[in-house]
């Protein structure tokens, strides 16, 4: 049994899914402390000494198997760092469930900066999930901000949802990757932001290797005065491809800036940047109803769709 | 079922143009139990008719009835809710939006799998490629027009109204078309169709055709009076002219 409240638990199961202990390693960190951790014959999970974050490691081989590692964080006014470094073993497949979500209630800020490195080996596989929320009704702000750095051996492969629907107030992700040759990326990351809420998403993509290949697609809802910058540069050095796309809903009072940037280094690098903001398209909201909902339950299921 | 009566609907012109009409003095009766079809060259108003019909426009003047009730001013979902259905000529596409989400929100309640396979099995889809296909730019026009159909045979509702369902089908298509349409028709006891269409085999399937040119009704009938004179016209535009020699209409 975990040591947490019945809040912590509620949190828990939003963004991770978990109503208990998970199946295969695991690390659940509520307030700042370990609420329980679990190693498997083929994940180590590894407390740094500082008690500021993880090392987990994946011997080679490892198929089939999860980590969790959510973050629950229920005290007003906490704010930490913590740093949690992934060495994902040569031609292992495996999937990793990371996210955090804050409940505050005070009036005291609280924060949680968590700085993830993945270091992908020759030819392993990895699926990354994070997802982010956010609860309570005080004044003190929810404030996450994700560093994501990727580092891919040759043919590997990691693919990284990050979704944040609801309740952070104040959000910078920056997401650096490196990938040599024959490795490839999938982002998806997926976004919804409301009231005065604010959303920087930062990607700094390198394809170093010959036949490496990224894909960034980013989904988005801006509503009522919220903001969100979505920045997304690759840049080719080998013969590549890249693709990234911001699709992004405008609602309200919401503002989107979309910075595109590509930058080829090499004559064989195709990169591809596609970039569309706009108010749900009215057709969308008049097929609905002539289906039978309202326009406000139209564009309800409009949003949960797009952002699926 | 329903009644248009003196309906008129105009636009703002280009500049100093005013308004301009695009539907002037319409009165249609669709009688219960029976398929109509509108038919006309193109331009003259017959797709306005059907968004008016769905409240998605609001007539400048006249009065619309649905069983009996004065619907002009209800909004468009309150004519969903009463029974009305309505088939775009160009089907909407949404990011995200599965197939099965759409036939499930058509339907207002919930329903498995395989109820939803049942109406795109109806609409010639093999439903085990579909279901689970987002509604988006993926899917050729043809696809999105016989998702667009299931979603109204998916709804059921007392008025079907299809605005030019075989535009973007393919002729093996077509052919299935008009079969989901004599299915319809068969158990349309208790409901009535209104189908926009230039296609005479839409039309042979008609009780009634109404002919619209230039925003006006210009002939109407049973299809064995109207029928006739629209096809040995030598021309759409003439296709009034026509009528007119086949039947004793109010052109």
């Amino acid at each position: 049994m975990l040591k947490m409240d019945e809040i912590q638990k509620r949190i828990l199961s939003e963004v991770a899914g978990l109503h208990d202990v998970p199946e295969g390693a695991y690390n659940i960190r509520a307030n700042g402390e370990s609420a329980g951790r679990a190693s498997t014959a083929n994940i180590e999970i590894i407390p740094r000494e500082d008690g500021q974050g993880l090392t987990v490691k994946i011997k080679p081989g490892t198929k089939k198997e999860s980590v969790h590692i959510p973050v629950v964080m229920t005290e007003s006014g906490l704010k930490e760092v913590v740093y949690n470094d992934f060495y994902i073993g040569e031609d292992s497949d495996v999937v990793i469930v990371a996210g955090c979500g804050i409940d505050n209630c005070g009036n005291q800020d609280s924060q949680h900066d968590g700085i993830h490195r993945f270091f992908v080996g020759r030819g392993a596989r990895v699926k990354y999930v994070e997802k982010h929320y956010g609860s309570g009704d005080g004044r003190g702000k929810r404030i996450l901000n994700p560093v994501t750095e990727v580092y891919i051996e040759d043919d590997g492969h990691a693919e990284m949802e990050m979704v944040q629907i609801k309740g952070v107030d104040d959000t910078n992700r920056i997401t650096k990757a490196e990938l040599k040759a024959g490795a490839s990326l999938i982002v998806r990351e997926r976004l919804m932001t409301h009231d005065d809420q604010n959303a920087l998403s930062t990607y700094v993509v390198n394809l170093n290797g010959p036949g490496s290949n990224a894909d960034v697609v980013s989904r988005s809802v801006a509503r009522d005065k919220s903001y969100q910058k979505f920045d997304a540069v690759i840049t080719g050095n080998a013969p590549c491809s890249g693709h990234t796309e911001c699709d992004a809903i405008i609602m309200d009072e919401g503002r989107i800036l979309a910075v595109p940037g590509l930058e080829a280094n090499d004559v064989d690098a195709a990169l591809v940047h596609e970039a569309a903001i706009g108010k749900i398209a009215g057709d969308q909201i008049i097929k609905l109803m002539t289906l039978g909902l309202t326009e406000e339950e139209a564009e309800e299921q409009i949003i949960n769709g797009f952002l699926k | 079922m329903l009644e248009l009566k003196n309906v008129s609907f105009g636009v703002e012109g280009d500049g100093s143009a005013g308004i301009k009409e695009i539907i002037r003095d319409v009165s249609i009766t669709v009688p219960d139990d029976k398929l109509i079809v509108i038919t006309g060259p193109n331009g003259g108003g017959k797709s306005t008719l059907a968004r008016l019909i769905a409240g998605i426009e609001k007539p400048s003047c006249g009065s619309i009835f649905f069983d009996g009730k004065d619907i002009t001013g209800t909004s468009i979902t309150e004519r969903a809710k009463m029974g009305i259905g309505f088939a775009f000529q160009q089907p909407v596409r949404f990011k995200g939006i599965e197939v099965f989400d759409l036939i499930r929100l058509a339907t207002g309640r919930k329903i498995t799998a395989a109820d939803a396979c049942e109406y795109l099995s109806a609409v010639g889809l093999c439903a085990r490629d579909y279901i689970n296909r987002e509604v988006n730019s993926s899917l050729s026009g043809g696809e999105l027009k016989r998702i667009e159909i299931a979603t109204i045979l998916a709804k059921s509702p007392k008025l079907s109204v299809f605005d030019e369902p075989e535009a973007g089908i393919d002729l093996w298509s077509f052919k299935n078309l008009i079969e989901v349409f004599e299915g319809m028709r068969k158990n349309i006891s208790g409901s009535s169709i209104l189908i926009i269409s230039h296609q005479e085999r839409i039309l042979n399937i008609a009780d009634e055709i109404v002919v619209i040119k230039g925003g006006k009704v210009c002939a109407s009938g049973s299809r064995d009076d109207v029928l006739p004179g629209l096809i040995s016209t030598d021309s759409a535009i003439k296709e009034c002219t026509g009528v007119k020699k086949g039947g004793d209409l109010n052109a």
